[in-house]
C-alpha cells in the first residue's frame, strides 16, 4: 500500500478536525478525498505530509510510519497545498531550480516528468511567481511539487477557484502522472471531479462518510430519484418543500432532484399536486444518481 | 433611462498599460434578474465587476448602477448596491450580531432599524444560539448565508455576489441559491459569478467573458441550443477553449 491509515484522530482545542479515518491507498492509485471546506481534509494532508501529529492512530505513507520516519517521507513524497506556496518573489525557474536542489536534483534529471506542464510556463519562465496567473501559479506549484520524482503525491484542493477549462486539463494532467507510477491523493470540494478519481472518500466534518469507486457510490444510491421542472424555478422549489411527503428537494441546474418518502410513489400524483400550486409545464422524469446527490443524502 | 433597466453597460473598457482587460462590452440587466457572470480566471470578469461597483474607474465606454453613473456618481453606487465576496465576508473578531450592527451602522441605518432587522436575520438563519458567537468560529456555509444576508442590509436595489459559494459544502450551497431566489423574488437584482456550472443554470441568463470580451448572452437554455450543448460546462468548454 501507498498510503495506509488507521483509526486517526486529530483535535483543535474545542474542535474535532478528524474523528477515527482509515483508508487505504493503492500504487499508482488515483485517490480523491471529496468534502467541503471544514471537512478535515488539510488537516489529514498535514499529518500524511508529517507536518503535523495526529493525537490518536498510526498511518504510513510510502511505506514509512508519520512519527517515526518523517524524513524520509519528505524526501519520498509531494505535497502542494491549497494556498501558494511558493517563493513570490523568485522567477519561475528560480523556483523550480530552488527545489531542485533542496531534494538533491536538478531540473534536467527529472524534466521528462515535468515536461508536459513546463512547456506550458516556460515562455514566462524569468517572470516572478507572484506577477503569475492563477492558472500558471497552480501548474508552477505541481512542477515544483514534482521535480524530486515523488512516489506519491499529495494535492489539497488543486482546483479550487479555477475555472472550469483549467481543471478540465489539470486532471488531464493527473492522469498523465498516474500512468508514470504516482500515487496521488488529492482533495476537491468539486463533486464532479470525484468521477475522475479511481476510488474516492466522501468527507465531512472530520467523518468519512463513503468508500468506494464513484461508479458504485452511484449505483448504491437508495433511492429512485426524480428530475422535476416547471415554469418557475423558485415556486417549484418551495412547493416541493411544502410537499408532505417528499423525502429530499435540491436544485440541480436546470431541475429540482426529487425523492419521495413513500414506497408506492406515483408521479401523476406530485404533478396534481404542483399544479394545485399554479405551476405549469410541469416535467417529471426518473434520473440517475450522481455523486453529489449521494454525498447530500449522506450527510443529510 | 428605462427604470426596468438597473443596470446598464455600453462599450465600458478598462486598459491596464497597453493591456486591455475589459474590452467594449454591452449589455444590460432587469430588476429582479438573476444574472450569472461567467468566465475563465483572467478573463476580465473581477476587473468588470469593479467598475461596476464603483471601485475602478473604466478607461472608456458608458454604464449606469441603479441609475447612478460609474464615473461620476460612485458613492452613489456603493450605497445603493450590496457586495459579497468569498474572500471579503465578515468580521472574524465580531460576534454575529456586532457584524450585522457595524454593517447597520455603515449603511445608515437607526438604531431601531438596525434592531429589527438583527431580529428577524438571527431568526430567518436560525442562529439564535450563536447570536453572541464570534463569526470566525462559525462554519463556512453559515458564514456565507450570513454575509449574504448583511449584504442586503440596506435593501440594495442591486447585489454583486463574487463567487460566493466557492468550497462550501453542497447542501448550503442549495439553500444559499435559495436564499437568492428570494431575494430575486422580491425585486432586489442579483449580479453573480460562479464557478459551479450548475450554479450557471439557476441564473435567468448568463453572460461568458473571453479574454476581456462578453462572448455570449443568453437564457441557460438558449445558451445551450446556440452551441449545441447537453449542459452549461459544455457551453462554457466550447467557448473558452475556443
Amino acid at each position: 500500500m501507498s498510503i495506509t491509515v488507521s483509526n486517526i484522530s486529530k483535535s483543535y482545542k474545542k474542535v474535532k478536525a478528524l474523528k477515527d479515518i482509515s483508508f487505504e491507498v493503492k500504487p499508482a492509485e488515483l485517490f480523491g478525498l471529496i468534502g467541503p471546506d471544514g471537512a478535515g481534509k488539510t488537516t489529514l494532508f498535514r499529518i500524511l505530509t508529517t507536518l503535523l501529529i495526529a493525537n490518536e492512530g498510526n498511518a504510513t505513507v510510502a511505506g514509512y510510519e508519520v512519527v517515526t520516519d518523517y524524513k524520509k517521507i519528505r524526501n519520498s513524497v509531494g505535497y502542494m497545498p491549497g494556498k501558494f506556496s511558493l517563493y513570490q518573489d523568485l522567477t519561475v525557474e528560480e523556483n523550480l531550480n530552488f527545489f531542485a536542489t533542496i531534494f538533491g536534483t536538478t531540473i534536467e534529471e527529472n524534466y521528462d516528468l515535468i515536461k508536459d506542464i513546463y512547456v506550458q510556463i516556460e515562455p514566462f519562465k524569468n517572470r516572478r511567481a507572484g506577477k503569475l496567473s492563477g492558472g500558471m501559479k497552480q501548474k508552477l506549484a505541481l512542477c515544483c511539487a514534482l521535480i524530486h520524482k515523488p512516489k506519491v503525491l499529495f494535492l489539497d484542493e488543486p482546483t479550487t477557484g479555477v475555472d472550469p477549462v483549467s481543471r478540465k486539463e489539470f486532471w488531464e494532467m493527473l492522469k498523465r502522472l498516474q500512468q508514470k507510477d504516482i500515487t496521488i491523493l488529492v482533495s476537491t470540494p468539486y463533486m464532479d471531479e470525484a468521477a475522475l478519481c479511481d476510488r474516492i472518500a466522501l468527507i465531512q466534518d472530520g467523518k468519512i462518510l463513503q468508500i468506494d469507486t464513484p461508479e458504485a457510490i452511484v449505483k448504491h444510491y437508495p433511492k429512485q430519484i426524480y428530475n422535476v421542472r416547471a415554469n418557475n424555478m423558485y415556486q417549484l422549489i418551495n412547493s416541493l418543500n411544502e410537499y408532505e411527503h417528499n423525502h429530499s428537494v435540491y436544485p440541480f441546474g436546470e431541475f429540482v432532484h426529487y425523492t419521495d418518502s413513500r414506497t408506492d410513489f406515483n408521479p401523476e400524483d406530485l404533478k396534481v399536486y404542483l399544479e394545485s400550486k399554479n405551476l405549469t409545464i410541469v416535467e417529471i422524469e426518473k434520473t440517475e444518481a450522481t455523486i453529489e446527490d449521494t454525498f447530500m443524502e449522506l450527510a443529510k | 433611462m428605462n427604470n426596468n433597466k438597473v443596470i446598464q453597460v455600453e462599450g465600458l473598457t478598462k486598459m491596464f498599460g497597453d493591456f486591455t482587460a475589459v474590452d467594449a462590452i454591452t449589455f444590460d440587466v432587469e430588476k429582479g434578474e438573476i444574472f450569472g457572470f461567467l468566465g475563465a480566471n483572467g478573463a476580465g470578469k473581477t476587473t468588470a465587476m469593479k467598475m461596476l461597483i464603483g471601485i475602478s474607474k473604466p478607461t472608456s465606454g458608458r454604464a449606469t448602477v441603479a441609475g447612478f453613473d460609474v464615473f461620476t456618481n460612485t458613492e452613489d453606487i456603493k450605497k445603493n448596491i450590496g457586495y459579497m465576496s468569498q474572500k471579503f465576508a465578515l468580521y472574524d473578531d465580531l460576534t454575529v450580531k456586532e457584524n450585522i450592527t457595524f454593517f447597520g451602522g455603515i449603511y445608515g441605518l437607526s438604531r431601531k432599524k438596525i434592531k429589527e432587522k438583527s431580529d428577524t436575520l438571527i431568526e430567518e438563519l436560525g442562529l439564535k444560539k450563536v447570536a453572541n458567537t464570534l463569526v470566525g468560529a462559525l462554519p463556512l456555509g453559515w458564514k456565507q448565508k450570513l454575509s449574504f444576508s448583511v449584504s442586503l442590509i440596506h435593501d440594495p436595489k442591486i447585489v454583486f455576489l463574487d463567487e460566493p459559494t466557492g468550497g462550501v459544502d453542497p447542501i448550503t450551497r442549495r439553500q444559499f441559491w435559495e436564499m437568492i431566489y428570494k431575494a430575486a423574488n422580491q425585486g432586489t437584482t442579483v449580479f453573480v459569478t460562479t464557478h459551479y456550472m450548475d450554479e450557471a443554470e439557476y441564473c435567468d441568463r448568463v453572460s461568458i467573458m473571453v479574454n476581456g470580451k462578453i462572448e455570449a448572452l443568453d437564457t441557460p437554455k438558449k445558451l445551450k441550443e446556440q452551441f449545441e450543448a447537453a449542459n452549461m460546462n459544455d457551453v462554457f468548454l466550447k467557448l473558452a477553449r475556443g
